[in-house]
């Protein structure tokens, strides 16, 4: 077979002195599907930004169809023929199917204006070509996240891309919307195109790739053929040890309930119903799973239960005491934690320290201020006993939690959330882009929490979490809770998915519990 | 070598800035003087030539440490409230009009009238500070627009209801000798006003890094969302954050009329509140960065006046040079490169050495 890019002994070094690429060379044979896997930080997305000239290495170089390039920006890229599907998807949303297709190469007419026929037939001849169907005439932000990802890859495909980069395709889709990605990256290598995809996700890679390229602490520990390798052994090779990939077995006891939501809903300002009627409870000793695919309610329903933001109608209690309408301060009184789904928007201040980030549901407490003066001295040492406990990663408390890597500062999240000695864990997407190991300890602390006696509550666009960690799940469709699987030994992502995508339901769904 | 230039890389920019901006100021000169010699050592040195120069320069540097540690604490905040102007204007009027108005023993009159104008400054920035919370109302745009507000009331209280008719000019009447804030060292006009700014400046770095409340500005600065998630109360930091401001900007304007000419004199706004914008950014919000920053800043000021008096370079030529000079501190991507291609070899070393 023929190589069509390679890269060769690339060094790459951040403005903050983080090496992300050392040594690394890669090389990717054409019209095959290569796979990047590694943990968080592990310098899959800065080689791949190197490969389309995003980011300049300090050394190394690479080579393109035997030839020796240098890719300075994405547009030589492009040109070269390389194409990259961003993680988070560089679409612009008012745009039309077609308006985005055609951005920057745009028929004109009179030289002047966009000839919208024009692009409009471009959409429909390239989408017929490789067989992916866009509606070509609607806005973007009105198409779900599969149909958007579609439309970037067709936007490559039309600049003439032999060469497709997609940064984590998957994170953000159902099983059955990633069904259909495989689908098309099958069918765009029977035509002859050459894909490297990056993923988390190892059952995928196993699934569609031909080759795997494991690299951790930034270098590339190997390249294999997919077929010669286990899931287990690509994981051994990301980490570095052994990861256990069982099924979290159901606790011994479950007690009573410690959060009640009633009848819960929400109309935004848009005057949009986001949530309708959503009732549930959490036992002690439990986790409620909630599943759905994001931006069905989750992230408004955990806004509410944590007094981020006012419910519409219906109730909340904590341990008895009714919560609705207070403060956020006053339902973490109550003895709750949250690990929200954003670590950078609600979980942390980047530029503050890794104490100041500790501290801030504790630092009025007479532990860590007295007489309204902070006492540094108890609070750094509160802080490095957590980092040593969670084993996070840092230089020292004082360095800015934006020194540290993605998991890390999850770590940093969860360690304070969960050192707060909480009795009910609202936990959204607690495992969100950090990597195997790290996965592994917040999963385990979870469920220790669980073992513990407290209530969890668990909301994640990861299937395989929801179904590894929860008790019981609910599964939320448009802001209404559409299944409750009561028992979940044997349920699996595909029984989840129609309800996730709302193809089926059932009638008037509560996740409460009888006495 | 490197690892210093790493570690020392904000001061050693600022010191790089400001010799490029006396380069260039030195060129200018050239270019405008016909005694290039003689306006450069008047620029550059005359502010240490007499001891009545010094002393302008100390004095001027306490009105300018005033509202940049005012305008700190609102930028801690990230509330770009610009509104130390007005406050400490109109704050300075008020307090003129209380300290005429009344007759007490000067143990009581200096705190009192100090305190009358840090709570009128403290209030009119209440305003902005409440729009912001209720109505999510730009301060920038507010606070601005209140600045001519105050700066219009400010007069009026002072031409039409405490003039002195007997001076030839318009000022206000003399204060009372009880609300002087007396000179620390004779034949000077360095006044107790100087001293109790450096006091707020430690004042306001415990406040801003030992305090809780402290430590709620300064979250709310870094990501408000943070805050409200950890259970601040952002509104009220929000509002909090700029009266401290009000209070602080007020309190300095009136130090300002009660050591120096113990009238109020001011018929134009006299800027003070945009210099503290200025050492704000300068110091980067950092209370003792500030006073370093509102000493150079007094120091281009007494040494453009200089410049002005005593040689043939004209005073618009001045406010260019300090333009430069403070423009090349304030470029954050200013020798950014450089500090980049540093860190590279750095951890380049540190990868081979491994």
């Amino acid at each position: 077979m023929e190589t069509i890019l390679e890269a060769r002994n690339i060094l790459m070094i951040y403005e903050d002195g983080v090496v992300a690429n050392r040594d690394v060379s890669l090389s990717v044979e054409a019209n095959t599907i290569h796979a990047v896997v590694g943990e968080n930080g592990a310098g899959k997305s800065t080689l791949m930004k190197i490969l389309f000239g995003i980011r300049q290495p300090q050394q190394g170089e690479i080579v393109y169809k035997g030839r020796k390039v240098q890719i300075r920006s994405p547009h030589e890229a492009i040109r070269l023929g390389i194409g990259m599907v961003h993680q988070h998807l560089m679409l612009a949303p008012d745009l039309t199917v077609a308006e985005n297709m055609v951005l920057g190469v745009e028929p004109r007419s009179a030289r002047l204006f966009l000839d919208t026929r024009k692009a409009l037939a471009i959409t429909e001849r390239v989408s017929r070509e490789f067989g992916m169907d866009v509606p070509a005439d609607r806005k973007i932000k009105d198409l779900p996240i599969g149909v958007r990802q579609r439309v970037e890859i067709l936007k490559a495909l039309y600049r003439n891309a032999e060469l497709l980069i997609l940064d984590e395709p998957t994170a953000v889709l159902t099983p059955q919307e990633a069904e259909g990605l495989f689908k098309t990256l099958l069918d765009l290598k029977a035509h002859g195109k050459t894909i490297i995809f990056i993923s988390h996700k190892l059952k995928e890679v196993k699934r569609i790739a031909d080759r795997v390229t494991v690299m951790r602490d930034a270098r590339v520990i190997t390249t294999r053929e997919a077929e010669g390798i286990s899931e287990h052994e690509i994981a051994y090779l990301m980490v570095g040890r052994e990861i256990s990939f069982e099924r979290i077995p159901a606790p011994r006891a479950v007690g009573n309930p410690l959060l009640t939501v009633r009848g819960l809903s929400l109309v935004n300002d848009e005057n949009v119903r986001v949530l309708s009627n959503v009732s549930f409870d959490v036992r002690a000793g439990e986790i409620l799973g909630l599943a759905g695919v994001e931006g069905n309610g989750q992230t408004e329903l955990v806004r509410i239960l944590t007094g981020l933001l006012p419910a519409s109608a219906g109730h909340v209690s904590i341990r008895g005491t009714p919560v609705t309408g207070l403060s956020p301060r006053a339902i973490r009184e109550t003895g709750t934690a949250h690990i929200p789904e954003d670590r950078m928007e609600d979980g942390a201040a980047a530029e503050a320290s890794l104490q100041e980030n500790i501290i801030i549901d504790r630092y009025y407490k007479k532990d860590f201020s007295r007489r309204m003066r902070l006492l540094w001295r108890s609070i750094a040492q509160h802080s490095l006993e957590l980092v040593s406990r969670f084993n996070i990663l840092a230089l020292s408390p004082r360095a800015a939690v934006s020194s540290l890597s993605g998991g890390n500062i999850q770590k940093v999240v969860v360690a304070r959330e969960l050192s707060s000695n909480p009795e009910v864990v609202i936990a959204s997407q607690p495992t969100r882009g950090i990597d195997v190991g790290s996965e592994e300890m917040v999963h385990n602390l979870l469920r220790e929490a669980r073992d513990n006696g407290k209530a969890v509550f668990l909301t994640s666009a990861d299937l395989d979490e929801i179904l590894k960690l929860s008790n019981r799940i609910l599964v939320i469709y448009n802001g209404e809770l559409v299944a409750h699987f009561r028992e979940v030994a044997n349920i699996s992502a595909k029984d989840l998915g129609p309800y996730m995508l709302g193809v089926q339901r059932e009638e008037a769904v509560s996740g409460e519990v009888r006495p | 070598m490197e690892k210093f230039v790493l570690k020392y890389f904000n001061l050693i920019r600022t010191i790089i800035a400001i010799l490029i901006g006396l380069v260039i100021s030195v060129c200018l000169i050239y270019l405008v003087s016909k005694d290039p010699g003689f306006s450069l050592k008047q620029f550059l040195l005359g502010p240490f030539l007499s001891r009545g120069r010094f002393s302008n320069m100390i004095e001027s540097l306490s009105p300018i440490l005033f509202c940049g540690l005012a305008i700190a604490v609102a930028f801690q905040a990230r509330q770009f409230n610009v509104g130390a102007e007005g406050s400490l204007f109109l704050g300075a009027a008020v307090g003129t009009a209380f300290a005429v108005s009344t007759r007490m023993p000067i143990f009581l009159h200096i705190p009192l009238v100090l305190l009358v104008a840090g709570v009128v400054g403290a209030a009119w920035n209440y305003i902005p500070g409440l729009l912001k919370a209720r109505w999510n109302a730009s301060e920038l745009v507010s606070s601005l627009m209140m600045n001519y507000v105050a700066y219009f009331l400010g007069l009026y209280l002072i031409n039409f209801h405490f003039r002195d008719k007997a001076a030839g000019y318009l000022v206000s009447l003399q204060l009372p000798q009880t609300a002087w804030l007396q000179q620390f060292i004779p034949d000077t006009r360095m006044h107790w006003g100087i001293v109790l700014s450096l006091v707020f400046a430690v004042l306001v770095w415990f406040f801003l890094y030992h305090s809780t409340t402290g430590y709620e500005v300064r979250m709310t600065g870094y990501n408000e969302k943070f805050a409200r998630f950890g259970g601040i109360r952002v509104s009220r930091i929000v509002i909090l954050s700029q009266v401290i401001l009000g209070l602080i900007a007020g309190i300095g304007g009136m130090t300002e009329v009660m050591g120096i000419h113990h009238r109020f004199n001011w018929q134009i706004s006299p800027g003070y509140g945009w210099d503290g914008v200025i050492v704000a950014i300068i110091g980067r919000n950092h209370p003792l960065l500030i006073v370093a920053a509102s000493l150079f800043l007094a120091y281009m000021r007494v040494g453009g006046q200089v410049l002005t008096l005593m040689s043939d370079v004209p005073a618009e030529m001045v406010t260019v040079i300090q333009s430069v000079i403070i423009l090349l501190i304030t470029a954050e991507a200013f020798l950014s490169r450089w500090r980049y291609g540093i860190t590279v070899r750095e951890a380049a070393r540190k990868v081979a050495a491994r």
